[in-house]
C-alpha cells in the first residue's frame, strides 16, 4: 500500500493549483508604480566595429526618458564569469570583458548596443529605430576549428587568439593513455557533434529594476534560478552595491533548464538605470530576443577514441573536444566542457586510463553555457556512442560489452578525480531489460518490417555527477563561489513551519516535496509546512537550483535545520514533562517520555517556545527557529540504463520513437510522481536534442534558427509514452536523505539511446551507417541511407 | 507593431473602397499578417478586415463544384467540404486548431506562401479564384513565392473547386513550423490528372507535368515510381537539401496516388 504522505508518497503538487488556474506570480506579472520600459537595440551583425551611435533624433521622440550606451557604463564592471580554468600549460584562461552594452565592437547578433528607456514599450521601440548606428562589418568567426587555426580575425582584439583555454585532464595521464592506445588490440574512433541548443523556457526572461531614494536600496525582480547568486555577482562585480542595499527577487519562474542560472547584462542594466532615472525600469524579452540573447547550450565538436584489449576490456579513453564559448564567457561557461564533462569520461566503466582535451573557443555567436545536464550529456553521448560502435565493430552484443566493463565495486575511485559512492549498474540494466521487454524486440522488428518500416533498438547507460558540489573541491577547480546550500526553519507558535530555502523552484515541485520530508521527520501534516524561496529579503542565503542539487544539497540543509529544531523542541518537551532530554521521543507529532505514557503534542511545545511561562529559560532561549548550511562532501552519482526503439521510414528518413524505457537509480525517493515527471521532462528534452532541435548559424554569423518556425521544439506527438522505473535504489552514502539528483538524468541518458537505435535500424537494413549527427532530421537520415 | 487604422466593412464594395487608401491592407484571418506586423516587418496604414462581410462566408456545393467564400476558415472547410473529401482533409491538417479557427482560404491563397497547403489544392483542382473584379484560373493565378495575379486592392471573394473523380493530398511536414516541407496534391479529373506540388520549389507551387503525363497513361503509384523532379529549382535550407526535397516530391506523389486509388 503506497504511503499517502511523507517520504515516498506522491501527493499532487500544491503549486500546480496556482499555475494551472492562472494565479502564478511571474516576474512579468509584477508592475512597479510609475515604471518605465527599456528596449534594447540589438546588433544585426555578428561582428562589427562601432564607429558611432547617434541618439540625437531618438532622444527627441515622444516618451523617451533616457538613452544609454556603453559610455554610460564606464564606471561599472562587466558581467563576471564565475569559474576560472587553468589550462594544461598552467596558464589561466583568457577572460575578455563582457560589457553591459557593446563597447567598441559588436560580437554577436543580438548583442545589445543601446538601451532606450521610455514611458511605454512601444515608445522605447520607436525611438530605438531612430538611433543611427555607424558600424563597420568585420568578418565573422563562426567555425571553431578555423577560429583556433587562424587568429587573424579575433573576436576580442585584446586577447592573443580566439582560444580561451586548452585544458588537459588528467594531464599526467597523457603519455600513459597514448601508450595504452599503442598497445590496444582494438581501437574504435568516432567523430561527432553535440548540437547547439536553445533552451526556450516557456517564460522568456524579464527584469524589473527599482530604486528607493529614501533608503538608497535597489531591488531587482528577475527570472532567475538563483537570486542570491545574482545579488552577489551583480552587486559585488558589476554595480558595486553591497548586499544589504540590494534585494533580488525571483518569484514564480516558468522554466529555467540552466539558461536562467546566469547573470545577464539586462539585469544589471535595469538595476543601474532605475537609479539613474529614479524610476522603476522593466524589460520583458520577446521570444525573438530570447533566441539571440539567452545563453545557448552544448555545441561541442569531439573526437573520441576507445582502446580495448584482446578480451574486449576497455583499457583507455581519449577525447578531443572543441567547446564553443560564444562571444563572451557566460557565468559558468568554462566549467561546463571541463569539470562537468571531463570527470564523467569514465562513465559506468572501469577503464583505467582517461585523457580529455578541451579547447574552448570564442566565436561571434551568443554565449554558450549550462543547459540541462551541462557537460554530462556531452560526455555520456560520446562514451555511449563509441561503446556502441565498438560493439558493432567487434561483433559483440552491446549490452554484454557494457556489462563486462561495468564498475561493480563501490566506492570506486575513477581515473578522472571523482569517487562514486554507490551504484549497481547491472541492476539497472537488468531492470531495463525487463521494462523494455528487450526479449520481445525481434517480434516487434518483424512487425515493423511487415509494414515497410525499419525498426532499431538502442541501449545505453549513464552515470552523472550532480548535487553540486563540495565547496573545497570546486574551489580548487576554479569555482569563484561556494556551492553549499542553506535553510532556515521557522516554527510558529501554533506549530506551523516556514522553511526558507536557498533552493529555487521553477517547476521542480519543491513546495510539495520539501514539506514531505519535514512532515516525515516530525510526524505532522504536510499542510502545516510552507516553503519560501526566491527572495533575498526573505531567505538568508542560497546558491540556487541547478546541477540536480535541490534535494541533495538544499534538502540536506533543511534536514539539518529541522534536526536542530527537533533537538531544541525535545528540550522544551523534557522540561514540560519533567524528564531528561535523552528520554524524549518524537513520533507522529507527539513528544513522549520513553517507557512511560507521558506525552505532549508538537503544538504544546511550539506554543511554550513562544509563550515561555513554563520554560527552561536558564538553559535555552525562547523561540523556535534554526538555520543550517550544508556543504556536500561529494557529488551524488545517479546512474541508469535507457532503451529506445525507433521506426525509420525508408522512403523519407523520418524517425518515429515507438518505445522508450528508463531504469534509473536515484537512491532514496521522496515523491515518486515528481521524479517520474522530472525523468519524463528530461527524456523529452533529450529526444528533442536527438531528433529535432538544432541551433544553426550561417558563415556570416546570422542565426538561421531564430524562431519556432525554424527551431523545432519537441511536441507531445513527437514523444512516446515512457516506461520509467526507479526501483533500483543504492542510497547516497554521504547526505542525510540518501538521495541523488534526478532533474538532469533524462536529458543526459536519452540522446545516445536514440542515435544508437537509429544506427541499429539502418545497419539492420544493410546500410553502412556508423553515425549521424544530431538532430536526426528526416533529411539527414535519408542522406545517410543514400549517401 | 506600429499604429494603424482599422476598418470593418460589411460588404465587398465597402472593402474595396477602404482598400483604396494608401498602404491599406486587407486582413483575412491574420495568421501571417499579424505576426509580421508584430515583428514590425509590415506597417499598413489601415487594416481592412474582411471577416464581417456576409457575402464572403458562403459555402456552395453543386454542378460538380464546391465554391467556398473567401473568408471561410480552415475549420469550416474541414467540417463542411464533405463533397470534396480530399479538400476537407487538407484543411483539417493546416496549422493547429487556433490557426484553423482564424485562418481563411482567401487569406491563404492571397498570401501564397510557398509552403502553404491550399495553393496545391487550388492548382490541382483547376480551381477558379473569384475576386471582386474577375475570375482567375488557378493556372494563371500563382506566379511564384508570395506572388499572385491579384492587383492592389483586389479581394478574393471565393474559390470554386472542380471536384475531381478522386484526389488526395500528402504532406511531409517541416519539423519546426509544420508547414509543408513538401506537399503533393493529386487530382484525377474527367479531363485528366493534375499534380500540384507545394513547399518544394523556389518558384512556389507548381504542376509536375511529367507525373501528370504518366498518370494520364496509368493512374497508379507504379506509373510515377521512376520519375524525379529536377533538384536544381528546389528549395535547399536547414530542413532539407534540394536533393531531399526533390526525392520527397516523388515519394509524396506516389503516396497520394496510392491513397487516391
Amino acid at each position: 500500500m503506497p504511503k499517502d504522505s511523507g517520504i515516498g508518497a506522491s501527493p499532487k503538487r500544491r503549486e500546480d493549483v496556482r499555475f494551472l488556474t492562472g494565479n502564478g506570480n511571474y516576474t512579468d506579472d509584477i508592475n512597479a508604480h510609475g515604471q518605465a520600459y527599456v528596449h534594447f537595440l540589438r546588433s544585426d551583425l555578428a561582428h562589427g566595429k562601432i564607429n558611432g551611435i547617434d541618439t540625437a533624433a531618438a532622444e527627441a521622440m515622444p516618451g523617451v526618458v533616457r538613452i544609454f550606451t556603453a559610455a554610460d557604463f564606464e564606471a561599472v564592471g562587466g558581467v563576471p564569469c564565475g569559474w576560472q580554468i587553468t589550462d594544461r600549460h598552467g596558464e589561466v584562461m583568457q577572460e575578455p570583458k563582457h560589457p553591459i552594452l557593446a563597447e567598441g565592437k559588436v560580437r554577436h547578433v543580438g548583442e545589445a548596443i543601446a538601451a532606450v528607456v521610455a514611458d511605454s514599450p512601444e515608445q522605447a521601440r520607436d525611438a530605438a529605430e531612430a538611433i543611427e548606428l555607424d558600424i563597420e562589418e568585420l568578418p565573422a568567426v563562426i567555425d571553431m576549428k578555423a577560429a583556433v587555426a587562424d587568429s587573424s580575425v579575433k573576436v576580442h582584439d585584446d586577447l592573443t587568439s580566439n582560444l580561451c583555454f586548452d585544458w588537459g585532464f588528467v594531464e599526467e595521464n597523457r603519455e600513459a593513455v597514448e601508450q595504452a592506445f599503442q598497445d590496444a588490440a582494438h581501437v574504435t574512433t568516432l567523430e561527432l557533434i553535440n548540437n547547439r541548443l536553445i533552451a526556450n523556457p516557456m517564460e522568456p526572461r524579464v527584469a524589473i529594476g527599482e530604486y528607493n531614494r529614501s533608503s538608497d536600496d535597489s531591488t531587482l525582480y528577475t527570472t532567475s534560478q538563483n537570486p542570491h547568486v545574482i545579488r552577489l555577482l551583480m552587486g559585488a562585480f558589476v554595480l558595486g552595491i553591497p548586499e544589504h542595499k540590494l534585494r533580488v527577487v525571483a518569484p514564480d519562474v516558468g522554466g529555467g533548464f540552466g539558461t536562467k542560472i546566469f547573470h545577464y547584462a539586462e539585469e544589471a542594466f535595469c538595476t543601474f538605470a532605475a537609479k539613474a532615472c529614479n524610476r522603476a525600469i522593466k524589460w520583458t524579452s520577446s521570444r525573438s530576443e530570447a533566441f539571440m540573447s539567452d545563453a545557448h547550450g552544448r555545441d561541442h565538436v569531439s573526437k573520441i577514441e576507445l582502446a580495448l584489449d584482446a578480451d574486449n576490456n576497455f583499457t583507455a579513453v581519449r577525447t578531443d573536444t572543441y567547446a564553443n564559448m560564444g562571444a563572451y564567457l557566460s557565468t559558468f561557461a568554462p566549467a561546463v566542457p571541463t569539470w562537468l564533462h571531463g570527470i564523467l569520461m569514465a562513465g559506468n566503466y572501469k577503464t583505467p586510463l582517461v585523457y580529455v582535451n578541451v579547447k574552448a573557443v570564442f566565436t561571434n555567436t551568443v554565449p554558450v553555457d549550462a543547459y540541462r545536464g551541462a557537460g554530462r550529456p556531452e560526455a555520456t553521448f560520446q562514451l555511449e556512442r563509441v561503446v556502441d560502435k565498438a560493439a558493432r565493430e567487434l561483433g559483440v552484443d552491446p549490452i554484454a560489452l557494457r556489462r563486462q566493463n561495468f564498475i561493480t565495486e563501490f566506492p570506486y575511485a575513477t581515473p578522472v578525480a571523482v569517487e562514486y559512492d554507490t551504484g549497481d549498474y547491472n541492476a539497472t540494466m537488468d531492470k531495463l531489460e525487463e521494462i523494455a521487454d528487450l526479449s520481445g524486440f525481434a517480434t516487434r522488428r518483424a512487425a515493423s518490417e511487415a509494414k515497410g518500416k525499419i525498426r532499431g533498438l538502442g541501449v545505453n547507460c549513464y552515470i552523472e555527477a550532480c548535487g553540486i558540489a563540495p565547496s573545497n573541491l570546486v574551489g580548487q577547480l576554479g569555482a569563484r563561489a561556494g556551492l553549499y546550500e542553506s535553510a532556515t526553519v521557522r516554527v510558529n507558535a501554533t506549530g506551523g513551519l516556514v522553511v526558507m530555502t536557498g533552493s529555487h523552484s521553477h517547476g521542480q515541485g519543491h513546495e510539495t516535496a520539501f514539506p514531505q520530508v519535514i512532515a516525515e521527520m516530525i510526524g505532522i501534516d504536510e499542510s502545516m509546512i510552507e516553503i519560501v524561496h526566491g527572495d533575498t529579503a526573505k531567505v538568508p542565503m542560497g546558491m540556487g537550483t541547478y546541477g540536480s542539487r535541490s534535494l541533495a544539497v538544499g534538502g540536506s540543509a533543511m534536514v539539518k535545520a529541522t534536526e536542530k529544531i527537533i533537538a531544541k523542541a525535545k528540550k522544551i518537551a523534557a522540561h514540560l514533562m519533567e524528564a531528561a532530554d535523552a528520554d524524549i521521543e518524537l513520533k507522529d507529532g507527539q513528544f513522549s517520555v520513553a517507557g512511560t505514557d507521558k506525552s505532549v503534542a508538537w503544538g504544546d511545545v511550539t506554543l511554550a517556545a513562544y509563550v515561555p511561562h513554563n520554560y527552561p529559560l536558564e538553559d535555552i532561549e525562547p523561540g523556535l527557529e534554526e538555520t543550517a548550511f550544508y556543504d556536500p562532501s561529494n557529488f551524488t552519482y545517479p546512474s541508469g540504463a535507457y532503451a529506445c526503439e525507433v521506426e525509420v521510414d525508408p522512403d523519407t528518413g523520418k524517425v518515429s520513437i515507438e518505445r522508450f524505457s528508463a531504469a534509473d537509480d536515484f537512491g532514496n525517493i521522496v515523491n515518486p510522481m515528481i521524479v517520474d515527471g522530472q525523468v519524463h521532462g528530461g527524456i523529452g528534452q533529450g529526444i528533442g536534442q536527438a531528433l529535432l532541435e538544432g541551433c544553426v548559424y550561417d558563415e556570416n554569423g546570422q542565426l538561421l534558427s531564430a524562431s519556432f518556425m525554424d527551431y523545432a521544439m519537441p511536441r507531445a506527438d513527437d514523444l512516446p509514452f515512457y516506461a520509467v522505473d526507479h526501483s533500483c535504489q543504492t542510497p547516497c552514502t554521504h547526505n542525510p536523505l540518501g538521495v541523488k539528483g534526478c532533474g538532469e538524468a533524462g536529458a543526459i541518458g536519452s540522446p545516445p539511446a536514440v542515435v544508437n537505435a537509429v544506427v541499429d535500424a539502418l545497419q539492420s537494413a544493410g546500410k553502412n551507417v556508423t553515425h549521424i549527427d544530431m538532430p536526426l532530421s528526416p533529411g539527414r537520415v535519408w542522406a545517410a541511407m543514400n549517401g | 507593431m506600429y499604429n494603424f487604422d482599422y476598418e470593418a466593412p460589411s460588404s465587398v464594395a465597402e472593402a474595396v473602397a477602404a482598400l483604396a487608401a494608401e498602404d491599406a491592407q486587407a486582413l483575412g484571418g491574420g495568421q501571417t499578417l499579424i505576426p509580421t506586423m508584430k515583428q514590425r516587418l509590415a506597417m499598413p496604414s489601415t487594416l481592412v478586415s474582411l471577416s464581417g462581410i456576409a457575402e464572403m462566408k458562403g459555402f456552395d456545393v453543386g454542378n460538380g463544384a464546391v465554391t467556398i467564400g473567401g473568408n471561410v476558415t480552415h475549420a469550416v472547410v474541414a467540417a463542411g467540404a464533405g463533397a470534396y473529401p480530399a479538400l476537407a482533409e487538407l484543411a483539417s491538417h493546416i496549422g493547429d486548431p487556433a490557426v484553423r479557427n482564424r485562418g481563411t482560404i482567401g487569406g491563404s491563397l492571397a498570401n501564397n506562401d510557398p509552403s502553404a497547403d491550399y495553393p496545391a489544392a487550388a492548382l490541382a483542382s483547376a480551381a477558379v479564384i473569384v475576386t471582386n473584379a474577375r475570375e482567375i484560373a488557378a493556372d494563371d493565378y500563382f506566379q511564384g513565392m508570395f506572388t499572385t495575379a491579384l492587383e492592389d486592392g483586389e479581394i478574393i471573394t471565393g474559390v470554386r473547386f472542380a471536384v475531381p473523380e478522386v484526389a488526395n493530398y500528402q504532406k511531409f511536414v517541416q519539423p519546426a513550423s509544420r508547414f509543408a516541407l513538401v506537399g503533393v496534391f493529386v487530382a484525377k479529373h474527367a479531363d485528366g490528372v493534375r499534380v500540384a506540388v507545394t513547399g518544394a520549389s523556389e518558384e512556389g507551387v507548381f504542376r509536375w507535368a511529367a507525373a501528370e503525363a504518366a498518370l494520364n497513361d496509368s493512374f497508379s503509384a507504379d506509373a510515377v515510381a521512376d520519375l524525379a523532379v529536377d533538384p536544381a529549382n528546389m528549395i535547399g535550407d536547414l530542413h532539407g537539401t534540394k536533393a531531399y526535397r526533390a526525392h520527397l516530391v516523388g515519394v509524396m506523389t506516389k503516396r497520394a496516388v496510392a491513397a487516391a486509388t
